[in-house]
């Protein structure tokens, strides 16, 4: 118990100082933040539950107005923006990542956690994310789709960092991977 | 530590945050029932009258936290009027406009620990699923008490890699951060049974 609350508790503090650092140029000039690596980070390092819960944690107190998103932005505000369906959409691309890096067992770490990634934090994080432009923006599903499209080359890399990332810390500190534990 | 709340103290501090939230609620609520641009003015008014009344320099604070939406608010009215709609396109950008200030106002003018307090009489009904307050309050507390440490850390590392390479670190950071994170869960796990746990 005090195990997995400790870990959800920073976990939680690792992505939002992750986000703050200062935007990475991958690449190819793609200006990302590492937020959205701590959030597949989490669920592929943490497993579905905890790492729901991190992210989760990480949300709420953004939304109660510390400015822990990227750009330092903040506050309950966030949820009436274009942004809302991601940043609501977040702790469910932890979950989903993280559930399917369990049930795949067998996989790599790596290779799970590149799936996962993919599946949780990027088709369905996306679908999640058009839904909230649909609904913030009055736009409709094929312009919210389009305005996504220059991140996706972003999020696949960052899919792929995170199977390089998992691997590494499942060698350096197996016994931390609860999702394999 | 890092905040968004306003340090000059406002009246609209002292009304308990508890209420406040509940107004925004029901406030954001009527918003979306209104769905003419000319009713739309009067909320619009009510909560520039708002920051008004807590003086010029306060409101202009709150105009400065209104500029991170002002290009996308630009963006979806020009696409409404690229789609022949200016009508629909008037009423969303007010709406994202009001809606987002009021909800500005509170985070402005609601300590983080009555927040807190808030969220954790919300959450009580989670007792059943096993999700205690005083876990919640524990987590909470953990994270921001390990922000700044990990921030620390974060800027050590990229110092050192800046020191021993001319390219910039990027994403290779993200390893031995992680690594410090893991690491500093299990001692306070360890530290937290050494006083006795949670339970």
């Amino acid at each position: 118990m005090e195990r997995k609350l400790a870990y959800v508790a920073l976990f939680a503090a690792l992505i939002a100082v992750l986000t703050l650092v200062p935007a990475i140029t991958l690449p190819l000039g793609v200006p990302i933040t590492a937020q959205s690596l701590g959030i597949m980070l989490a669920g592929a390092v943490l497993g579905g539950r905890l790492g729901f819960l991190a992210v989760a944690l990480y949300v709420a107190l953004g939304l109660i107005g510390l400015p822990i998103f990227a750009g330092g932005k903040g506050g309950l505000s966030v949820l009436a923006g274009p942004t809302a369906g991601f940043i609501l959409g977040f702790p469910i691309a932890a979950l989903i990542t993280g559930l399917l890096v369990e049930s795949w067992r067998d996989a790599p770490i790596a290779i799970a956690s590149f799936l996962g990634a993919l599946i949780g934090a990027v088709f369905v994080l996306y679908g999640l994310g058009i839904l909230g432009l649909m609904i913030n923006a009055g736009m409709t599903f094929k312009a919210a789709a389009t305005a996504m499209m220059p991140f996706l080359p972003g999020d696949l890399l960052k899919a792929g960092l995170t199977a390089i990332l998992a691997q590494g810390l499942a060698r350096a500190r197996p016994q931390a991977i609860l999702s394999r534990a | 530590m890092l905040t968004l709340v306003s340090p000059v103290p406002t009246r609209w501090h002292r009304i308990p945050a508890g209420r406040k939230l509940l107004g925004l609620c029901l406030f954001t609520t009527a918003l979306l029932l209104i769905d003419r641009p000319l009713l739309l003015l009067a909320p619009l008014a009510l909560v520039a009258a708002l920051y008004l009344a807590e003086g010029a320099r306060f409101a202009r604070h709150g105009l400065r936290m209104l500029r991170p939406i002002l290009p996308f608010l630009l963006l979806v009215g020009a696409w409404h009027l690229w789609t022949g709609d200016p009508q629909l396109g008037a009423v969303i950008t007010l709406r994202l406009l009001i809606a987002v200030a009021a909800a500005n106002l509170v985070t402005m003018t609601t300590r983080l620990s009555d927040m807190i307090t808030v969220i954790e009489r919300l959450a009580a009904p989670l007792a059943r699923f096993g999700l205690s307050p005083r876990v919640l309050a524990m987590a909470v507390a953990l994270m921001l008490r390990f922000i700044p440490v990990m921030s620390d850390r974060v800027a050590r590392l990229t110092e050192a890699w800046r020191a021993r390479a001319p390219r910039r670190a990027g994403w290779r950071i993200v390893l031995p951060a992680t690594l410090g994170a893991l690491d500093d869960a299990e001692q306070v796990a360890e530290a937290l049974r050494a006083r006795g746990g949670l339970g």
